[in-house]
């Protein structure tokens, strides 16, 4: 039998061909009279359309075609894309048009497709499409834009207010009136996009003889951009396959589902030509979702001993101009706030705010980082009104590990109750503690003051549901090389798929992960897929491997047993072959694999169905919760307002590990972008939602010496829902990442008795405060 | 009417001539008029840092480049580091052994600077790693393996030239 | 985001460069391209002629003149960076460049263009403010030397005429035992900094400083000289109290304001780094004593 691979903390199958630059990411096609496609957009936030001028532009040299809305076929013309989550608190789901002609909402809209043989001469076309715009006011700020009066994001509806609703439990006048202590405070955290390296990419071909479409996106979804093709433009589903090739990072946006992805397709069937599109850096700034800007106002009742007795609020979140995710991200921020502690009451209003800004739809982390902001800064302050350490206001309050599973009292974004299914709060967090020397810190911080420096420390737990449903299958298949293949339908953007798959096959044949090929993201190999979002690869995809494997294994063994002519019982899987236990008689898989491709004329040895494969089906009952706790030092130089990471501990609980060296890239990767949007990633807009911050020299992404090395210590607390035990882990690091650093920079500033309510935090907000103290 | 040339590079060791427009960026020359797609575009504004080549042995941004601007150079892309087909490059070895990158894209970015890096600096410290490929971008992986990778890569190299 | 359409020109000499200028109405220079080349792909300047100086062998060099050095407007960044000239002769120079981008951007940037670009934040052009260099630029016909005072003429805008070109800089070197000191403070590593301070002084016998040069960048539309601590500083000697105290006048510099910094900030962030780059300045002096104002 092979080492065991399962739980192994080996390399990547992925990295070889990444490494030598064989990767092929969709701008790597070049396909056989491939056309190249570039987009007019809005330059303005909100805008009534008067006319549009395509005659230049058709003229210019190499350009095939331009569409506008009205060149479309009819039934596109006044499309939407389809919404994707309906919920009955959205009373304005605005979905946004195929391309716009009438009023757009946001700057970056659609509003004409050039389709040229390059894209230089595409993009030069572009220009010289002449739009005549009637500029109106634009809703920018979301708490302005619920205002009375306010700008209207979309002209003619009664208001901004896109959705509205309430969770909650509990007894709150109870709780409040007989608290020892209440402490109100508002919090604000700002946008934040996924920014993957690559942008997003689209290219179609059109097969008339199969009458065929063919889509390769740079998509997290697959089936979901397959799903919503058929049902936008009206194809039949066998017509269309959908493949995600190498994606170049995901992040959250590239799960939803964009118009580009319908117009190209349309474009290429049209004209009967390969089309290609490559989003653009500024096309990603405009048109790609992002995500977090929400505000909250909240409320939080403690006992004199530091038990919590309920927190109540309102929260705000700026949606954008339309909803094609409907309510999921502010939805999971309201659910997100009990987090890991014992909360006997809690009620949380949320108003949804149209803006005249690109889509919000989850980015890493899901409304979860900006709830945890909240909650984690209300329990900083509880503890210091209380004069009680905050480490130790959290241990009073943390569920009991024999309480697990815990039922909340709030029903989940996947529409089932919240139950916590296992976890170990409690030793999560001394874990991370004990990592980051919580008790050592006070004496290092008085030796630092001593010095003149200002360090700080910060806490923050948080839970998370992951490994949502509705479902991920997997079909397992042994070639008749032997080699074993894995399909299934999510996209990998360097989750490492192939590897932890791979890991959770091979151990059912004893074959090390180098026999056993995953292919992800193609519609074409599996008859239903969902998509690599919401942390639930590993639980739904992993799990279907798992039982499809078995059943492949059980099959090997049953055929075997023919063709060796023993007892089922008596029979092993070692290193891919069958063997008599006891005996040196055995069988490869190989040979099983062709035993079962049957001879010509006779039967099938034992019966058996033909085709050593099976495929299954993972439906979880409900979410897994994963947990975890951030301890983060910080030194800020307190002339510049600069804040260095010294230290930042992560203790993680994402049940069972597959590939320890993964999960821990995972929650590494997951930190930086928590960094990012804890100091450095800030989108500004005008007054009227027009974008300031429209490249990577404005917008700042996290770079190397800006981002502290995590360490990372796994506490496994197997979750029951699924065979596996694990639970997500691509999210975790990003959500406590700003309410542990805002409360590090805090800490580091006590003498100054500043107050950190917002994110991100820069170095001019710093001095600012430590010159107004 | 458009303004072409002739541009005559060598790549990875291999001669190409094409006649292009004057105005193509060197990244989409290597890309879509050689066809080596393993140098990556992510920003197109000379930030993100996926398209560094090296030319002439030196890192240079290949979309801040004119293809034109690269006639009669000698440049390294990601396809030519690999010292054959079967086998890493001590560099690109150390990257898979350390989990030094996860989607790829920023990949070839990062292994060009850090050749030029590690040959000009062939023990460095942490800190001189993290400024060296702080002109790259990198969204997956929080730079810790990247790192981890580019210190164990400094090692293999010395122990390989002290053979 | 891909350049429009131009005419691309590469002449092997300065009178060839500086007569396509003359000819062409609507043209660029195309020097190390790390700051025109994202322009063109945003389509941010749509030239109908590019003319690409990097071809010019003669204006690419590092050389020693009586008591100056001597630039090509090509000379690259990093060809400054490794110079061992430039680092014994002019270290404040060799200080600030290793903040200039990044090993990539340093590779292709070059001196010349980065003047030309004249960011308010960019190094060399507060390097040149300080050391008082002289900027020579060519049209066809003839050149002149524009004072590095006189260089700026508005925000990103130098004072030449768009038929010249930059072909080489003169920056006087300061004696034996100067002390330097350049700090800047920028959001990340190699980024474009929020403020910045530049300072060189001469320091004589206990400590008396003789002259003082103090160039605050990212904080006024161009770099600026701060003549009010320059003499504030001159006959003084250096002390952490002299100079805590005469940095503070750097919060009267007229500051820019924008979406990413308050002017005040601006003005907070000259007054700190000019204290800590005369701190840095006066301790490498060679008359002058160890002081850490960070």
């Amino acid at each position: 039998m092979g080492a065991k691979m399962f739980g192994a903390r080996v390399p990547r199958l992925e990295d070889p061909r990444l490494l030598t630059g064989r990767g092929s990411y969709t701008d790597d096609f070049h396909l056989h009279g491939m056309l190249e496609a570039a987009f007019v957009r809005s330059p303005h936030s909100h805008a009534k359309i008067r006319a549009i001028d395509k005659s230049a532009a058709l003229a210019h040299s190499g350009v095939v075609a331009v569409y506008t809305a009205q060149d479309l076929p009819t039934h596109l013309r006044d499309q939407t894309v389809p919404f994707q989550v309906p919920n009955p608190a959205i009373s304005q789901p605005f979905q946004q048009r195929l391309l716009e002609d009438r009023e757009v909402c946001f700057a970056g809209e659609p509003i004409a497709l050039v389709v040229a043989e390059s894209r230089y001469a595409a993009e030069d076309a572009a220009t010289l499409v002449e739009v005549d715009y009637e500029i109106l006011p634009g809703a920018s700020d979301a708490k302005e834009a619920l205002a009375e009066g306010a700008p209207l994001c979309h002209a003619g509806s009664p208001n901004n207010e896109g959705a509205k609703y309430t969770v909650g439990y509990g007894d709150l006048d109870a709780a409040f009136s007989g608290a020892h202590l209440v402490h109100r405070e508002e919090f604000w955290i700002h946008r934040g996009g996924g920014f993957a390296i690559e942008n997003r990419a689209v290219v179609a071909e059109y097969d008339e003889l199969r009458d065929m479409v063919t889509i390769w996106s740079a998509t997290q979804s697959p089936f979901l951009v397959k799903q919503n093709v058929v049902d936008m433009l009206g194809w039949e589903s066998d017509r269309v396959r959908v493949i995600a090739p190498d994606v170049g990072g995901g992040f959250g946006p590239k799960t939803v589902y964009y118009v580009e992805e319908a117009l190209i397709p349309v474009v290429a069937k049209e004209l009967g030509r390969p089309v290609k599109w490559i989003e653009d850096r500024r096309e990603n700034f405009l048109a790609t979702n992002m995500e977090r800007d929400q505000y909250w106002d909240m409320e939080i009742a403690v006992d004199a001993d530091g038990k919590l007795r309920g927190v109540r609020g309102r929260m705000i979140h700026d949606t954008g101009a339309y909803m094609p995710w409907g309510i999921i991200s502010p939805y999971i921020s309201a659910t997100t706030v009990p987090g890991p502690y014992v909360l006997p009451a809690y009620k949380l209003e949320t108003r949804v705010a149209l803006t005249n800004k690109v889509a919000v739809t989850p980015v890493r982390g899901a409304g979860r980082p900006q709830a945890v902001f909240a909650m984690e800064r209300l329990m900083d302050r509880a503890a210091e009104k209380l004069g009680m350490d905050r480490a130790e206001i959290r241990r009073r309050n943390l569920i009991p590990t024999e309480e697990m599973p815990y039922s909340l009292g709030l029903i989940f974004r996947d529409g089932k109750p919240m139950t916590y299914d296992s976890g170990d709060y409690p030793k999560c967090q001394a874990e991370a503690l004990r990592i980051g020397d919580y008790d050592g810190f006070r004496a290092r911080q008085e030796a630092a003051r001593a010095e003149g420096r200002n360090i700080g420390i910060g806490i923050a737990n948080y839970v998370e549901g992951t490994g949502l449903g509705p479902f991920e299958g997997a079909t397992v298949r042994v070639q008749p090389s032997g080699r074993i293949c894995v399909y299934t339908g999510g996209g990998d953007s360097g989750q490492g798929h192939w590897t932890t798959l791979a890991q959770v096959c091979a151990d059912k044949f004893g074959v090390d992960i180098s026999e056993v090929d995953v292919q992800t993201g193609d519609t074409g190999t599996i008859a239903s897929g969902v998509g690599t979002f919401a942390s639930r690869i590993a639980v739904n995809a992993g799990s279907s491997v798992h039982l499809a494997a078995n059943e492949v294994r059980e099959k090997a063994i049953k055929v075997a047993s023919h063709l060796l002519e023993a007892a089922e019982e008596d029979l092993d899987i070692e290193d891919g072959r069958v063997v008599v236990k006891g005996t040196d008689q055995s069988v490869g898989l190989a040979e099983i694999a062709r035993a079962v491709q049957g001879m010509p004329g006779f039967s099938l040895p034992g019966g058996v169905e033909p085709g050593l494969e099976a495929t299954h089906y993972f439906s979880p009952s409900q979410s897994s919760y994963c947990n975890g706790t951030a301890v983060v030092e910080v030194e800020v130089d307190i002339e510049t307002g600069h804040v260095e990471i010294l230290n930042y501990a992560m203790a993680h609980d994402s049940g069972t590990l597959i590939n320890p060296f993964v999960v821990d890239g995972q929650v590494q990767g997951a930190v930086a972008h928590g960094v990012g949007n804890s100091l450095l990633e800030w989108m500004h807009y005008d007054d009227n939602a027009n974008p300031v911050s429209a490249t990577f020299a404005e917008y700042l992404l996290p770079s190397a010496p800006e981002t502290p090395n995590v360490d990372v210590v796994h506490v496994e607390s197997p979750t029951p829902i699924n065979p596996l035990g694990v639970k997500g882990a691509g999210e975790g690091g990003t959500i406590p990442s700003a309410a542990a650093i805002a409360a590090a920079i805090e800490d580091a500033l006590s003498p100054f008795e500043v107050e950190i309510s917002g994110a991100p935090v820069t170095p001019d907000m710093i001095v600012g405060k430590i010159r107004a103290a | 009417m458009s303004d072409r040339r002739t541009v005559s590079v060598t790549v990875n060791g291999q001669s190409y001539e094409r006649e292009v427009e004057t105005r193509l960026t060197l990244a989409d020359f290597l890309r879509h008029e050689l066809l080596l797609t393993g140098t990556h575009v992510g920003c197109e504004h000379g930030v993100c840092g996926a398209c560094t080549i090296l030319l002439d042995g030196i890192t240079a941004r290949s979309c801040l480049m004119l293809a034109v601007q690269a006639n009669g150079h000698e440049i390294t892309t990601i396809e030519g580091i690999a010292p054959n087909e079967d086998e890493l490059h001590p560099l690109q070895q150390a990257f898979q052994d350390n989990h030094g990158l996860q989607c790829g894209f920023c990949t070839p970015g990062m292994l060009t600077t850090l050749l030029e890096f590690l040959r000009d600096n062939p023990d460095p410290t942490e800190r001189e790693v993290r400024e060296a490929i702080s002109g790259n971008l990198c969204r997956c992986t929080g730079y810790q393996g990247i790192v981890n990778a580019a210190l164990d890569a400094a090692k293999r190299l010395q122990a390989q030239s002290g053979d | 985001m891909k350049p429009p359409p131009f005419t691309y020109h590469d002449p092997r000499s300065i009178d060839d460069a500086v007569g396509l200028l003359a000819e062409k109405d609507n043209a660029k220079i195309l020097a190390g391209g790390q700051s025109l080349m994202p322009m063109l792909n945003m389509r941010f300047v749509l030239p109908d002629d590019v003319i690409d100086i990097n071809l010019i062998e003669e204006l690419s060099y590092i050389r020693e003149d009586g008591d100056a050095l001597v630039f090509g407007g090509m000379t690259r960044q990093r060809d400054i960076e490794f110079s061992e000239l430039v680092a014994r002769r002019c270290p404040l120079m060799k200080e600030a460049i290793l903040n200039v981008g990044h090993r990539q951007t340093r590779n292709r940037g070059t001196y010349g263009g980065s003047l030309s670009h004249l960011d308010p934040s960019a190094e060399l052009p507060s390097v040149s403010m300080a050391q008082d260099a002289t900027v020579t630029v060519r049209k066809k016909g003839g050149s002149r030397e524009i004072a590095m005072a006189d260089f700026p003429m508005a925000y990103m805008t130098p004072s030449f005429d768009l038929d010249e070109m930059v072909t080489g800089i003169r920056v006087p070197l300061w004696p034996e035992g100067h002390g330097y000191g350049f700090v800047e403070f920028a959001r990340r590593h190699g980024d474009f900094a929020m403020a910045s301070s530049a300072v060189l002084l001469d320091v004589g016998a206990g400590g008396r400083i003789e002259r003082a040069s103090v160039t605050v960048g990212g904080v006024g539309p161009s770099p600026l000289r701060v003549t009010a601590v320059e003499d504030a500083l001159t006959g003084e000697t250096g002390s952490a109290e002299l100079f805590t105290e005469i940095a503070e006048k750097c919060r009267e510099i007229d500051a820019m304001e924008d979406v990413y910094a308050p002017a005040w900030y601006r003005q907070h962030l000259a007054a700190v780094l000019t204290r800590r780059a005369l701190g840095k300045a006066f301790s490498r002096a060679a008359n002058g004593t160890e002081m850490n104002l960070r």
